[in-house]
């Protein structure tokens, strides 16, 4: 299967403190990769050095087999932060376009076939009808939504998302899912959450991150990585063998 | 007050203020959305450099303005970004090392320091405008509306969330440094209005009130543009009228208007947080 991202023996320092310590990490097509670890323990940093916002200070990384910055245009991207300024004086109709505006060139005005994208994307989050409200009047689940919106108009090729079910109910988030699941058969998905029950049975791979990545191409992680990563005894909860995340254990 | 108009430099006088509200009103919804207020004060400040030198060269102090205030704003931007110096240190030091420059070489200009037509600049004087005054500022506002209609998508989503904006391969940063340079025309079309100490006032206020009651950025420029007009007009008359200096006049007259409006958005807006 095509590989989308590599990541070879990536080192970040940030101020002095080490981020992220030899991380390797390989994305394929169609790859549903579920992310969870601590706060601070990197995974947001992981996301920006793929999508080129951070220079890792050691290793090697390709997207699509080039450089990052040269294939923003491929990724999809809905970052951690909600927006702290409530009063930005924008519709969520335009903020969705906005993800149309790395594909436009100069002097880029939207097309139909843009407003069409756009209209579509709000539908498959549920946020059509809000179109026309200010995005800092909507709540914070609401506004993930709109921000996903946003990353799938640019019709992505590789989709990262950053903590996309803060503050999202949970009949959403199972709608979410289920986007997400039909969204894979055109693109890969990194999902990031510091909520390991929130990477629940649609991812099909799981890495845990903190400064270091514990990930063995499967689905499944061992407790002493869980734990590991998050530094505390850890209670493995399966949900059973349909929805089994984890190895059994003892 | 209509016999006011007779005088040729009060007609100048109102199409200046008219023309500047028009460089204001757009580019300060930038300033404010985006929160480059301090920047652009430090702009705004850093222009009497440019000031200074006219006065120096024995050239036209506005049309040295214009690329000192340029080269100030790229030098601003890329020192607060491209550098480990924190960026409001780094508009601090510049700011008031650009006005030094101006004082500096007004000082060494024999005859001109402290002369009463360098108050002008720092405070403005709209009375003294001059018809080549007025074509330089419709040349400005023709160039500020010109930028704005090519990258207005691209300012927006800068404004919103620069790190996003980078994400989707806009050139966030050169956007930014475009944006600056509108901010340093604007300041040169404001000088004779309000002059370099109060050209901050006249890009804030007008789009903090537009703000209050506009939730498009379409919107928040066209009311910016027309309050700004409004408050321009209307204070000139009251300087008139009162005697007052122009530019301070319009200034206090905005911030009255900006306080009044708060104020009654917010009771008829009761229970809400301030």
């Amino acid at each position: 299967m095509e590989e989308i991202v590599r990541l070879e023996d990536i080192w970040v320092h940030i101020d002095g403190k080490v981020v992220l310590e030899a991380v390797n990490l390989s994305i394929k097509q169609h790859d549903f990769l579920g992310i969870i670890g601590p706060n601070g323990g990197g995974k947001t940093t992981l996301l920006k050095v793929i999508l080129g916002l951070i220079t890792p200070s050691r290793g090697r990384i390709t997207v699509f087999g080039r450089p990052p910055e040269e294939c923003r245009r491929f990724v999809g991207y809905v970052p951690q932060n909600c927006l702290f300024d409530h009063e930005f004086p924008v519709s969520v109709l335009d903020v969705v376009l906005m993800g149309r505006l790395g594909r436009l060139k100069p002097p880029r005005r939207y097309s139909e076939e843009d407003m069409k994208i756009a209209y579509d994307a709000l539908e498959a989050v549920k946020m059509l009808e809000y179109r026309d409200r200010p995005i800092g009047r909507l709540s914070g689940g609401q506004q993930k939504r709109v921000f996903i919106a946003r990353a799938l108009v640019t019709s992505p090729k590789l989709l990262l998302l950053d903590e996309p079910m803060a503050n999202v109910d949970s009949h959403m988030q199972k709608e979410l899912y289920e986007l997400f699941e039909e969204l894979r058969g055109q693109m890969a998905i990194v999902l990031v959450s510091h909520d390991i029950s929130a990477v629940s049975i649609y991812v099909t791979k799981i890495a845990c991150l903190n400064r270091r990545l514990y990930y063995h191409d499967t689905k499944e992680i061992l407790k002493e990585e869980l734990e590991a990563t998050y530094q505390c005894p850890v209670d493995i909860i399966a949900h059973g063998v349909p929805h089994r995340v984890l190895r059994a254990h003892d | 007050m209509i016999g006011i108009l007779q005088y040729e430099f009060m007609r100048n006088a109102f199409i200046v203020a008219l023309l500047a509200s028009v460089a204001c009103g757009i580019v300060g919804v930038y300033v404010v959305v985006k929160r480059i207020v301090f920047i652009s004060g430090g702009i705004a400040h850093a222009a009497f450099g440019g000031i200074g030198l006219g006065y120096f060269l024995g050239l036209d102090p506005v049309m040295c303005v214009i690329p000192f205030s340029i080269v100030s704003a790229l030098g601003m931007g890329v020192v607060s970004r491209k550098t480990r110096i924190p960026e409001d240190t780094a508009i601090g030091i510049l700011w008031a090392t650009g006005m030094a420059f101006g004082i500096i070489l007004v000082a060494l200009t024999p005859g001109y320091f402290y002369g009463p037509d360098l108050f002008e600049y720092l405070f403005g004087n709209i009375l003294t405008v001059t018809y080549s005054d007025l074509i330089l500022t419709l040349i400005l506002d023709v160039v500020i509306i010109v930028v704005v209609a090519l990258y207005n998508h691209e300012f927006e989503a800068i404004s919103f969330d620069e790190e996003y904006a980078t994400a989707i391969g806009l050139p966030a940063e050169r956007l930014y440094l475009l944006l600056l340079c509108l901010v340093a025309l604007t300041v040169v079309a404001l000088i004779r209005v309000v002059g370099v100490i109060l050209v901050i006032a006249l890009l804030t206020l007008p789009p903090a009130i537009s703000r209050l009651f506009s939730t498009r950025m379409r919107d928040m420029i066209t009311r910016s543009i027309a309050i700004s007009a409004t408050v321009s007009i209307a204070g000139l008359l009251l300087a008139y009228a009162t005697n007052l200096p122009s530019g301070a006049t319009i200034v206090m007259l905005s911030a009255g208007v900006f306080m009044l409006t708060y104020i009654s958005i917010r009771i008829h807006a009761r229970g809400t947080p301030v």
